[in-house]
């Protein structure tokens, strides 16, 4: 159970210290100022999170690994988000769409969580969800508000859509490391989420007048770690160089 | 500093212009409603507005290293620290626009040359430690000048900086914890200590523009109250205060003049060289065509999203219209 | 930037309240597209450091401001009315608080 475990808390880090990263990216290029501080808001969010799930991972792990350990020195194979997350940000309207499902899944995640069993996770899920419910009002309203904007607009968002849409599967593949947590009423089944998925986004995009991609291809191997994109790679080398470059150092 | 070698126009020698000069001599603050002259007002969109373009450049050297941030902890630091940047930006930005000028044509005027950003931020950040030379010196002498200006004569001014130096006061000690934990660390940390403290000395020296004893445009300034020390003043403050820290960290001033002088009871130590303050200032820094560009890159690929966010609101006015 | 401008989003006066029961105070200015955006926009540049629990947001357009000339006339009448203040009341110590 303890690798199961340990496993999936490392999907919950990856997830927000993967993204949070994406969206510090766009500090001081945001397309207007209050954008720029909601975004670097969310970001910040982000950091936090992760600094709580990679730490109860290392906690649960019990090698003496810190948080800091397990997000700067493990190289792509050893990591466990999303292939969405990792996905560039391309423009603003793409980063955007990507928020939007991320936070559309997330949100019901935590939920979920937020009933663990385990202790520590419902009580970290009932500190995050507070501030995901806020994300997707936030990205909810932007991908209606650019769909529904300029046809400039409209068409750089139904192309983001057409280009992520096939990362959603992946969030409700429901794997053997999720199915033994699952039955010890550890975390929620993802799968019975994606009723609730579909009707937010269907109700989201039909008032952005976006139209949602036909296939339900899904693209797999991040959460695995089976198979990540080459996306991944380029962002540890930023974010791990100085712990690379100079190991054992203290900051 | 923030607003460098900002021309100040002549006073009003009217009947108005002498009333106002007793108003702001009384202490009393000028509002946007109030009567001022013309040059009091253009000289505030000046100042004003470098100051805000230099918060939102000044975004760009410490941005550079957020995604290279060692620790959680300090990316989180960092991020915060960047974004309240663009938070003073806009603080700014509105207490010009309460002048008549709008964000949009001041942006316009950083992009295309008509106004400037301090000097400062047209130079590298190389190495992770300076994140925390920037903090420390940068922030710090930022600070000297913005403490006083919480008191200037313009209303909206002097509340947009009572906000920044109340947000502003965890900045300068994030970048000198930085500093300590380097010139504590491994021989190659200090070394980027010492290295940081190399490249950034003379160019904070610089943040408070050359001397302006003989300065027409700083006496006027002075008068209005919306220029409260003199560059020299503050420049000796920053190095009294600044020496005794880089001695703590056990780093060197680059400075082999530096020196205490009992009789003065202030440090003495070498000017900058003002030639390169000057080409700096005139586009030619280290990085000023860099900073421009990326600002400009950055407004010119958002230009869809503040156009199609606009256009969403209208189309929504016009539905509730027509309901 | 040779296309036609696009139009300024506009300017929102913003007032919060803090935790402890005072009133909306101003606490600034920004642009915003509407008034939900700019309540977005205000919590995320005007409360990053818990400074408050509600937020309203008006137009800046919609302000109307009292005239500055009219100082004098205005407010200087209320200087000679200082029996408006407890303190121009003097009571017996032994009284205690009133």
């Amino acid at each position: 159970m303890t690798t199961e475990l340990f496993e999936y808390l490392l999907r919950l880090g990856d997830n927000s210290l993967v993204l949070g990263h994406r969206l510090s990216e766009w500090c001081g290029k945001s397309p207007i100022l209050e954008e720029d501080i909601a975004i670097s808001n969310t970001a910040l969010d982000f950091i936090g999170q992760t600094q709580l799930w990679l730490g109860l991972a290392a906690t649960v792990e019990g090698q003496g690994r810190s948080a800091d350990d397990l997000a700067m020195l493990r190289d792509v194979w050893d990591f466990r988000n999303l292939l969405l997350v990792e996905q560039p940000n391309g423009n603003f309207g793409e980063t955007i769409m990507r928020q939007y499902l991320f936070d559309a899944w997330h949100v019901l995640l935590l939920d979920g969580l937020t009933r663990s069993h385990h202790q520590e996770i419902s009580a970290i899920a009932q500190k995050v969800v507070k501030e995901v419910r806020y994300h997707i009002e936030r990205s909810r309203d932007l991908v209606i508000r650019l769909g529904d904007g300029t046809p400039v607009s409209h068409e750089k968002m139904q192309i983001a859509l057409d280009r992520l849409w096939p990362y959603v599967g992946e969030m409700f593949d429901v794997d053997p490391v999720e199915h033994t947590l699952i039955e010890q009423g550890l975390i929620p089944d993802t799968s019975t989420l994606r009723a609730a998925f579909d009707a937010e986004v269907l109700k989201t995009f039909a008032t952005a007048t976006l139209t949602l991609p036909s296939s339900n291809f899904a693209h797999l191997g991040g959460k695995s770690g089976k198979r990540h994109s080459e996306h991944l790679g380029h962002l540890l080398t930023q974010m791990q160089w100085l712990q690379r470059a100079y190991p054992g150092a203290t900051w | 500093m923030y607003a460098q070698m900002v021309t100040s126009d002549p006073r009003d020698e009217t009947v108005e212009g002498q009333a106002f000069q007793a108003r702001i001599d009384a202490g009393e603050k000028i509002e946007p409603r109030d009567w001022m002259p013309e040059g009091y007002r253009k000289t505030l969109i000046r100042q004003i507005g470098q100051h805000a373009h230099s918060e939102i450049v000044g975004q760009l050297p410490e941005g550079n290293w957020i995604t290279r941030a060692p620790t959680l902890e300090r990316k989180a630091i960092l991020l915060a620290k960047v974004q309240d940047e663009a938070g003073h930006g806009l603080y700014l930005y509105c207490a010009a626009e309460t002048l008549g000028v709008s964000r949009d044509e001041m942006t316009e005027m950083l992009l295309d040359g008509r106004m400037k950003y301090s000097s400062i931020f047209s130079y590298p950040t190389l190495t992770w430690a300076d994140m925390g030379a920037v903090g420390w010196l940068v922030d710090g002498a930022a600070i000297m000048n913005q403490v006083p200006l919480q008191r200037t004569s313009y209303g909206p001014y002097a509340r947009a900086m009572i906000r920044v130096c109340k947000e502003e006061s965890f900045h300068q000690r994030q970048g000198f914890d930085i500093m300590m934990k380097m010139a504590k660390g491994t021989p190659a940390q200090k070394k980027m200590a010492q290295d940081a403290l190399n490249r950034f000395w003379y160019p904070s020296l610089m943040m408070f523009g050359p001397s302006d004893k003989d300065s027409v445009h700083s006496a006027q300034s002075m008068a209005w109250k919306i220029k409260m020390n003199t560059n020299d003043e503050l420049r000796q403050k920053f190095v009294d205060l600044t020496v005794p820290q880089a001695e703590y960290l056990g780093l060197t001033i680059p400075d082999p003049d530096l020196k205490w002088n009992e009789e003065r009871g202030h440090y003495d130590y070498s000017e900058p060289d003002w030639s390169e303050f000057y080409d700096v200032l005139k586009g030619n820094g280290p990085c000023s065509v860099d900073r421009i560009e990326t600002r400009k890159k950055a407004w010119d690929d958002g230009a869809w999203v503040r156009e199609a966010l606009m256009a969403h609101s209208e189309k929504q006015k016009t539905k509730v219209a027509a309901e | 930037m040779t296309e036609p401008k696009a139009p300024e989003w506009p300017l929102w006066e913003v007032f919060i309240r803090g935790q402890h029961g005072a009133s909306h105070r101003h606490v600034g200015s920004l642009h915003a597209p509407d008034a939900e955006m700019a309540i977005k926009h205000a919590r995320d540049v005007y409360t990053r450091r818990k400074e408050g629990v509600s937020i309203w947001v008006v137009p800046t357009t919609a302000i109307a401001a009292s005239n500055p000339d009219m100082k004098g006339p205005l407010y200087d009448p209320s200087d000679s009315k200082p029996y408006r203040h407890p303190t121009f009341f003097d009571i017996p110590k032994e009284i205690g608080t009133m």
